[in-house]
This record gives structure tokens, C-alpha cells and sequence, in this order.
């Protein structure tokens, strides 16, 4: 990553700060940017006329200025008297130019609130200092968090309604921090006031000599939000190829992190076609350099294959590419979120076919807790497994807003209906650029004559795993089918020998197993993988490597106090004396299978009874 | 100027680089007006000749530099519009070798239907808000750019970027796409089309100091000058041509003024000034404390009348 110049300082030395204003309904969030606009003489004297007769007509506040109509600019807004809709507001100091977005209290309308957060820097947290903490603070301040807001203001607003009381705010703040340490923002600033009389918020308040602490537009002005993008990978997403004529191919698009400059060596993130710059083309003429936040046009020395969509990058700056990733989604329809159900996905400038494959959790945004779920209903937060059709370039969207964010499309009705932030790729080997074999799967399966397929032997240690994984191979092996086993025991001997048997190793350890696996599938052979595999999420990654139909999960559910009983290396004896650490069943959980293909009893039915219930089944379902 | 200057306008000769204020403005437009070239199968630009287009049309001529615009700008006639205007649009459209189309709703016109005798709301309901309908079925575009900007007004402050409307142009301010991040929805069906707005954050201020920044010509009536004006109800209405009659009373008489907002002649107010350039025009704004839509008289008819005209297809 190459140094960089400090921020270009702007002519008129303002930067830009976009904030949002949330909170819960009847807080004064529009109240507060009324009061902004009007102490920072941003408001008309024709507005102000009209403002002054619609607080007569719709108003709240009796004969007083009712400054929420400013902004609450739809009618339905001003009948009901409250916020449905993100509005975005400017105003300007002499330090520095605002946008400011004033978004809904209304859990109706959180999918509105986290669209305000979604382009903001900074949030100022309203909490009305009669009511304190509530429900919608919690939504909001975790939205606020999960969209990459990093330093907020909790305005305690209506002070003046009790009494200008210091232990009131204290308390409130109390609470609200008690809330707030596990999201983990940056900076947390309390700060008491009232915008309807405008106590701190342009000006200090002469009622509370107790607060010595700045007053909002103080913190608004002085706030470092700085992130510096063009210190950070290059990241180039094509959004137009120009071609005015056959002699120019440029490739246009805004630069949304990190800096270029003719002559660096480049490539494009998913083909992984590399070329140097040949020229940084602007309007205004060419430009030595260009950094983020800059739109521009790139020719390159080589003619490659460049589409919309792409990511350009520098060659030392790549970016992961892959088609399965971990996302927090936001669900924002009233149709429920279905796990298989194909979308839309835009990320980026690419439109992508995706499919949420597994909902891992949902957020209960008042506790944080996680629950367990199917389906994501409108505003619900959930952490899934997302599947594209074809890979895509893709970032942690704490690394890089622009490039970790999606939105999903309901294919049908074009509604946006999802918005998501990636946290992590789940197919690290996707950086390698595969290989397009032209003997393929099928190829290899034909010659074979029968299909491939996982048998994925599941249950505790001495449930009988193996024991019928070998005659399932004897008969296979006696028809012709080609076959391996994978095993426990053999693998660790090699492939996984540096692993241990904590929870984060026993992850890694299923993980490789199935990577395996799908190479021997690649070849197409039937492969039996008989692990105790405890965590159904593992057992779900595996699934998920795997083709349509190809992965047979078999429980062999022979209870813990039999396979006890049995203890064939005995080590629940060792386990016991507590010689063992980490033992499933002992002191480590085992998460039955929900949807297993098979479930064998095989402690009443014996071993023989349960291989062929096996293979019936791998019959039927035309595997062989 | 060469013809080739003509058609590739360049800024080389501006006066003040552009502050990092109006680079960023310009940036996020340019991305927005690349979006809907690379997306959508026959965009267009409307172009109403003010401040605003002009910006509009600069900065589409830098997003696709050295192509030329992909799209053609489509003027909605009222037939009313200052003569400075139409002199003015000719001429730019042929400074940037766009393609210009110009629509005039004919059956409005065969009704007979004009600002004086019908008033200003039937007059803008049928010569602007049907008559851009009509032009965009008639061509069929699917995108269209308007150069209206969030602090305007109220329920412009609540419209996306990009904004979508049902078939039949219609907008439902209740139930609009969320829009996060720069991830704009540009998906529609067959009949459904989507109105964009690249200047959505730039307010009056921002457009007049990058027209300054950037040399982009604007009509002259922005500038004071002495013309014949009526005072009618309060308002300066200028006499553009002798289809505005006198009442009984009014009598015309030269003024000093400018326009800080352009329409249709019978319905733009005057206000008197003597900001005679652009750098006269950036300080009388920085003192002004009246909004620029004070002048038109379509906003005034009916509270929430914005919102009212933009829900029944008006930009």
C-alpha cells in the first residue's frame, strides 16, 4: 500500500459531515434539524411564512413555531405529525458543510432508517428524557452500529420538561451505555438538550451550569470521522465501457477506495486479467493520479475483456472473489426472506443471482441475543450464508463500504427487499483463479457408471460409525462402485495433524474434510466421511460444497449411555477422569441432525440391517 | 471557435479550480449519470434551459468524455417560455452536440389552454405535467433525468435518486425503494420507468459557484438588466411579448431585475437587482433570505402542491 498525501484541503477549507438523526417516535428528531436549519440561518424568510401558518393548521405546538414541519415534507407526514420517510437536509457553518438525514422513529419504518445510516458518518441518537431508554433506541443504535457508524451523540432531548434535572440525564446515560458497550462504537457523547427551546444544541443552555460539555453543532463541527479511503486497496468498480471510437476502449467508473496511477500494474478482480494503466482520462484532461472518491476513466496497455462490473485493482491489492460469503441481512419487504429462494443481487455495479442458503441467526435487536429462525420477516436482522451464481469480488464491509454491501431485488415485483453487509468470505481457495478443465465431473462420472456422491456418517464417538461405513464400502466395492473412506483417525494422522480438539479446530478440521471430499467427488467417487462432526453449521458447509442431492447426511443415533457402554478405545473413561478435554458428549455438545437423509437406529436393529437401509436408499435416489 | 471546440466544450480556460466541496458534488453526480447510461435502454435528459439543466447537461458531457451523450435531451415546450430560453437552449444543445428534442403538447395548445385565461395550475397540469407524459410514451423512454435538487423543497427532500414511478408516471411517496448506499435499483418492468435526479444533493448556492467554477453559460435573464415589467399582485411579471394584456390599472415600466428561477414568462416573478454576474449573483444569494421558488407562482396555489403535481407526474 503505497503512502498517502494528507486530505486535499478544500478551497473553501470546509469538510462534508453526513450524520443522521434517529430515535423513537415523538423524540424530536425533526424538531432538532428544524431547529439546526433555523439557529444556522438556513431557513427563508418565505419558508418561515408558511412554516408559521401550517404550525397553526397541523402544528403540535400551539401557537409556537412547530419547527418538525420543516422537514416532514409529505403530507401524510404533516396529517399524522410523524416521520415516514428519510429526508435529507444541507446546512453549512463556517467549518464545515452538513447533510443531514432525518429518518423515521416507526419500527414500521426501520428499512427507512437504515437507508439514512447506510450513507452516514456520524448518528446523533435522540432519546426523549421523560421516556429514557426505549425499544426503538436499542433498533437504532444496533442499525446504526451494523452500517459501520462509528461515533454517535445520545441527545437527551425535552430536558427542559424535567426540570433541566442533571440526575435525570445521568441516569438516562447510564443506561444507555449499560446498552451500548457491546456494539462498540468508537465514541459515545452524551449531551443534554432541548430543540425546542434550543438549549445546547447551536448555543450552551444558561439552565444547566452542570453539563460543561459541548453543545451539538460543537460536536458536529469538531467530530473526526476520517476514514482514508485512498490509503486503503484500490478498488475500481466498472460501471460504463466508453467507446466513442475503434481507437479508445476506456473503462469508466468512480474510484471507491485506495489510488492509481498511470503505469501501475493492474487486474481485473474475477477474470484475473492483468494490465498496466495506460492513461487516467478526465473532461478536465489527463490526470497523474486519481484517488478515491475521483470518477474517471481508465485506458489500459492491453486489450482485455472488461466488463460492468468488474473490480480493478492493483495486482498486490486484491480483493477476495468468491461466490459463497457470511452476510448480516436486513430484511426489508413484507414478503418473508426464504433460504433457496433465488434474488437479485447488486453489488457493487454487478447484478447477480444469489440465494440466501442458510440463516445461521437472527438478531434480536432489543438484547442482542441470537435466535434461531427460518425465515427473515420485514426488519428483521439476520446472519446468513449467501450463494451467488457466479463469484463475485468482495470485501468486509467494515474494510470497505462500498465493495462489502449488497442490496437484494425481488426478482418478480423488482422491489428492493434486502440489504446486506458481508463479513466474511467462506471460500478462501476462490482467490486462486480455477481452472476450466474440459474433462469435467461428469465427464468422469460417465465412464464410471454410477454417480458421486458424500455419505456423511454423523453420531457420537462409538455410535457405530464406521463400523457400518465399512460394510456400506464392501457391498459398494462388490457392485463396481468406485469408493473411499474418510475417516477420523486417518486424516488426523496426516492431512489434519495440526489440529486439536477445541471448537474453532474442530471447525477447520470439517472444513478441510469437505474440501476433500469434493475433490473426490470432482473425481467422481462415492466417498464415505465417517466424523463425529458435533456443530450442525459444519455439517451444513460441507452440504453446501456439494451438488444438488450429492451429500447424504446418515445419523447414527445410538444414545450417549450405550455408546458408553461400548467405549471400543475407551475414551470416555479417560474423558471421565477428565484426561480428556473437549470430549463430545462429555463436556462438549452434539447438535442432533434436523434434516438428515437417514437416521439409523443401529443398536437395535444391528449394523448389517442399517448398511442396507443405507443402501436401499442410495438407490432410490439413483446414485447407484 | 473551431467546430470542434463547439462540440467538446472543455473548462481549460475556468477561472478557480473546483473546491473539494464541488468535486465531490461532481463525482457523485457523474457516477449517478453513468448509472443510467449503462443500465437502461433509452434514457433521455430533460433539459429546461435554467441554472440546474445547465449544470446537468456540464457534468453528463464529463461523464461520458470522449463520447459523446449516449442519450438526447427532450425540452417540454409550454410555448411560453421566455424567448432568451429557447435562443439559449438552441444554442447549447449545439455547444454539446446533443441531440434535442423538443415536445409541445398540440392538443393542449387546439384547447386553447395558456397561463392568462386558464390559470396557472390547468396550464402547468396540461402544457408540462401531460405534456412530459405524453413525450415520454411517445418515445418510450424508460429513464429520465431531471435536474430538481433535495433542497428545493419538502417532498423533493423525501425523493430518491432514483425514483420510481408505476406505469402511468405514477409516484408513491409512501412506498419508495429503499435506497442504501450508492446501490441504486435500477430494475423496472415493461411500462414502469424511473425518474433520476443527479443533483439531488447540490443546493443553489453549489450550482451557482461550480457555474462559475466551470464557465457554463446561462441564460442572460439570470443576470439584472432594465426590463419591462408589470407589478401584478406584488409579483414583478415581465412582459416578454405582447400576449401578456394589461389590466385595468397596470401600466408596464422598466425596472432593473433578474430572475432567480426560470419558467414559463406570465408565471416567473422578478425580483430587482443589480447582480449583473455571476460573481454578484453568488454574493446576493449568500445575503438573500428568501428561497428561490418564492418567485414561482405554480408552488403557492395550495399547501403541499408540490408533492400533489410530483404524485401526478410533474419533476
Amino acid at each position: 500500500m503505497r503512502a498517502t498525501a494528507p486530505q486535499h484541503p478544500s478551497v473553501n477549507g470546509k469538510s462534508l459531515l453526513r450524520f443522521l438523526t434517529c430515535g423513537s417516535v415523538d423524540d424530536g428528531k425533526s424538531t432538532l434539524i428544524g431547529r439546526l436549519l433555523y439557529d444556522t440561518k438556513l431557513i427563508f424568510d418565505d419558508q418561515l411564512a408558511t412554516l408559521e401558518k401550517d404550525s397553526k393548521k397541523h402544528g403540535t405546538t400551539g401557537e409556537e413555531i412547530d419547527f418538525a414541519l420543516l422537514v416532514d415534507g409529505l403530507e401524510a407526514e404533516r396529517e399524522q405529525g410523524i416521520t415516514i420517510d428519510v429526508a435529507y437536509r444541507f446546512f453549512t457553518t463556517d467549518k464545515r458543510s452538513f447533510i443531514v438525514a432525518d429518518t423515521p422513529g416507526h419500527e414500521q419504518y426501520t428499512r427507512n432508517m437504515a437507508t439514512g445510516a447506510s450513507n452516514s458518518d456520524a448518528a446523533v441518537i435522540l432519546i426523549d428524557a421523560r421516556k429514557g431508554v426505549l425499544t426503538q433506541t436499542k433498533r437504532h443504535s444496533y442499525i446504526c452500529a451494523l452500517l459501520g457508524i462509528r461515533h454517535v451523540v445520545v441527545a437527551v432531548n425535552k430536558i427542559d420538561l424535567m426540570g433541566y434535572s442533571r440526575q435525570v440525564f445521568e441516569h438516562i446515560v447510564e443506561d444507555y451505555r449499560a446498552f451500548a458497550a457491546a456494539l462498540g462504537f468508537a465514541s459515545i457523547t452524551p449531551i443534554p438538550i432541548s430543540a425546542r427551546y434550543g438549549d445546547n444544541v447551536t448555543t450552551r443552555s444558561a439552565s444547566m451550569d452542570w453539563y460543561q460539555g459541548p453543545t451539538l453543532l460543537d460536536w458536529l463541527e469538531d467530530i473526526d470521522v476520517d476514514t482514508d479511503l485512498a490509503a486503503k486497496p484500490l478498488r475500481l468498480p466498472i460501471q460504463w465501457v466508453n467507446r466513442p471510437n475503434l481507437d479508445f476502449r476506456g473503462f469508466s467508473g468512480t474510484i471507491v477506495s485506495g489510488a492509481v496511477r498511470p503505469g501501475d500494474k493492474v487486474v481485473v478482480a474475477s477474470s484475473a486479467k492483468e494490465s498496466r494503466v495506460k492513461r487516467i482520462v478526465t473532461f478536465d484532461g489527463d490526470l497523474a493520479e486519481a484517488r478515491a472518491g475521483e470518477a474517471v476513466t481508465l485506458t489500459l496497455e492491453d486489450e482485455i475483456d472488461i466488463a460492468r462490473g468488474d473490480v480493478i485493482t492493483l495486482t498486490t491489492e486484491r480483493p477476495e472473489v468468491t461466490d459463497q460469503f457470511a452476510a448480516h441481512v436486513l430484511w426489508m419487504a413484507d414478503e418473508a426472506m426464504l433460504p433457496e429462494r433465488q434474488y437479485l443481487m447488486r453489488i457493487g455495479c454487478r447484478y447477480v443471482p444469489a440465494r440466501i442458503t442458510a440463516l445461521k441467526h437472527k438478531v434480536d435487536v432489543n438484547t442482542l441475543q441470537h435466535l434461531a429462525g427460518k425465515t427473515l420477516e420485514l426488519n428483521e436482522i439476520g446472519f446468513c450464508n449467501v450463494s451467488t451464481a457466479t463469484a463475485v469480488a468482495i470485501d468486509p464491509y467494515v474494510d470497505n463500504r462500498d465493495t462489502g454491501a449488497f442490496i437484494l431485488i425481488d426478482r418478480f415485483t423488482n422491489a428492493t427487499v434486502g440489504a446486506g453487509m458481508i463479513d466474511f468470505g467462506l471460500r478462501r481457495a476462490t482467490n486462486v483463479h480455477r481452472q476450466d478443465l474440459s474433462v469435467n465431473k461428469a465427464a468422469r462420472s460417465r465412464i464410471k457408471g454410477h454417480k458421486p456422491a458424500v455419505l456423511w456418517f454423523t453420531g457420537l464417538s462409538g455410535s457405530g460409525k464406521s463400523t457400518i461405513a465399512n460394510i456400506i464400502e464392501q457391498k459398494l466395492n462388490a457392485r463396481g462402485i468406485h469408493t473411499y473412506m474418510l475417516d477420523g483417525d486417518n486424516l488426523r494422522h496426516g492431512l489434519n495433524r495440526d489440529l486439536g480438539f477445541t471448537d474453532a479446530d474442530r471447525v477447520e478440521n470439517i472444513r478441510r474434510v469437505g474440501e476433500v471430499a469434493k475433490l473426490f467427488t470432482d473425481a467422481g467417487v462415492v466417498v464415505l466421511c465417517s466424523f463425529i462432526s458435533p456443530f450442525r453449521a459444519e455439517r451444513r458447509m460441507v452440504r453446501e460444497l456439494m451438488a444438488e442431492g450429492e451429500f447424504v447426511e446418515i445419523f447414527v443415533d445410538t444414545p450417549i449411555e450405550e455408546c458408553m457402554r461400548r467405549d471400543p478405545k475407551g475414551l470416555y473413561a479417560r474423558a471421565k477422569e477428565g484426561k480428556i478435554k473437549n470430549f463430545t458428549g462429555i463436556d462438549s455438545p452434539y447438535e442432533p441432525p434436523e434434516l438428515a437423509e437417514i437416521t439409523v437406529h443401529s443398536h437395535h436393529t444391528g449394523a448389517e440391517a442399517a448398511a442396507t437401509r443405507i443402501l436401499d436408499y442410495l438407490e432410490a435416489s439413483g446414485i447407484v | 471557435m473551431t467546430k470542434r471546440a463547439l462540440e467538446q466544450p472543455s473548462a481549460a480556460a475556468r477561472p478557480s479550480p473546483l473546491s473539494a466541496h464541488l468535486r465531490r458534488l461532481e463525482a457523485e453526480s457523474i457516477a449517478i449519470i453513468r448509472e443510467v447510461a449503462a443500465e437502461f435502454a433509452h434514457p433521455v435528459m430533460l433539459y429546461s434551459i435554467g441554472k440546474d439543466s445547465g449544470v446537468m447537461l456540464h457534468l453528463a458531457a464529463k461523464a461520458f468524455y470522449p463520447s459523446k451523450l449516449p442519450f438526447p435531451l427532450l425540452h417540454v415546450d409550454t410555448t411560453w417560455k421566455f424567448r432568451d430560453m429557447i435562443r439559449h437552449r438552441d444554442q447549447i444543445a449545439e455547444r454539446y452536440g446533443a441531440k434535442l428534442l423538443v415536445y409541445v403538447n398540440e392538443e393542449g395548445l387546439a384547447r386553447g389552454v395558456n397561463p392568462i385565461a386558464s390559470g396557472s395550475s390547468l396550464h402547468t397540469q396540461v402544457m408540462k405535467t401531460e405534456a412530459l407524459k405524453k413525450a415520454l410514451d411517445t418515445f418510450g423512454f424508460d429513464a429520465a433525468f431531471g435536474g430538481a435538487r433535495r433542497d428545493e423543497e419538502k417532498s423533493r427532500a423525501k425523493e430518491r435518486i432514483f425514483s420510481f414511478r408505476a406505469a402511468g408516471h405514477v409516484w408513491d411517496p409512501r412506498n419508495q425503494r429503499p435506497e442504501l448506499w450508492r446501490l441504486y435499483n435500477t430494475k423496472i418492468r415493461q411500462g414502469e420507468s424511473i425518474r433520476v435526479f443527479p443533483l439531488s444533493n447540490w443546493t443553489e448556492l453549489d450550482i451557482w459557484e461550480y457555474t462559475r467554477a466551470e464557465n457554463i453559460p446561462v441564460v442572460p435573464l439570470y443576470f439584472a438588466a432594465p426590463r419591462p415589467v408589470v407589478n401584478r399582485n406584488g409579483l414583478l411579471i415581465m412582459r416578454d411579448d405582447d400576449r401578456l394584456p394589461l389590466l385595468p390599472g397596470e401600466r408596464e415600466e422598466i425596472r432593473k431585475v433578474r430572475f432567480r428561477s426560470l419558467g414559463c414568462y406570465p408565471l416567473s416573478a422578478a425580483i430587482e437587482s443589480n447582480a449583473e454576474t455571476l460573481d454578484d449573483i453568488i454574493a446576493e444569494m449568500r445575503a438573500s433570505r428568501t428561497s428561490e421558488r418564492q418567485g414561482r407562482l405554480i408552488d403557492t396555489d395550495e399547501a403541499a402542491s408540490m408533492e400533489k403535481k410530483k404524485r401526478e407526474g410533474y419533476f
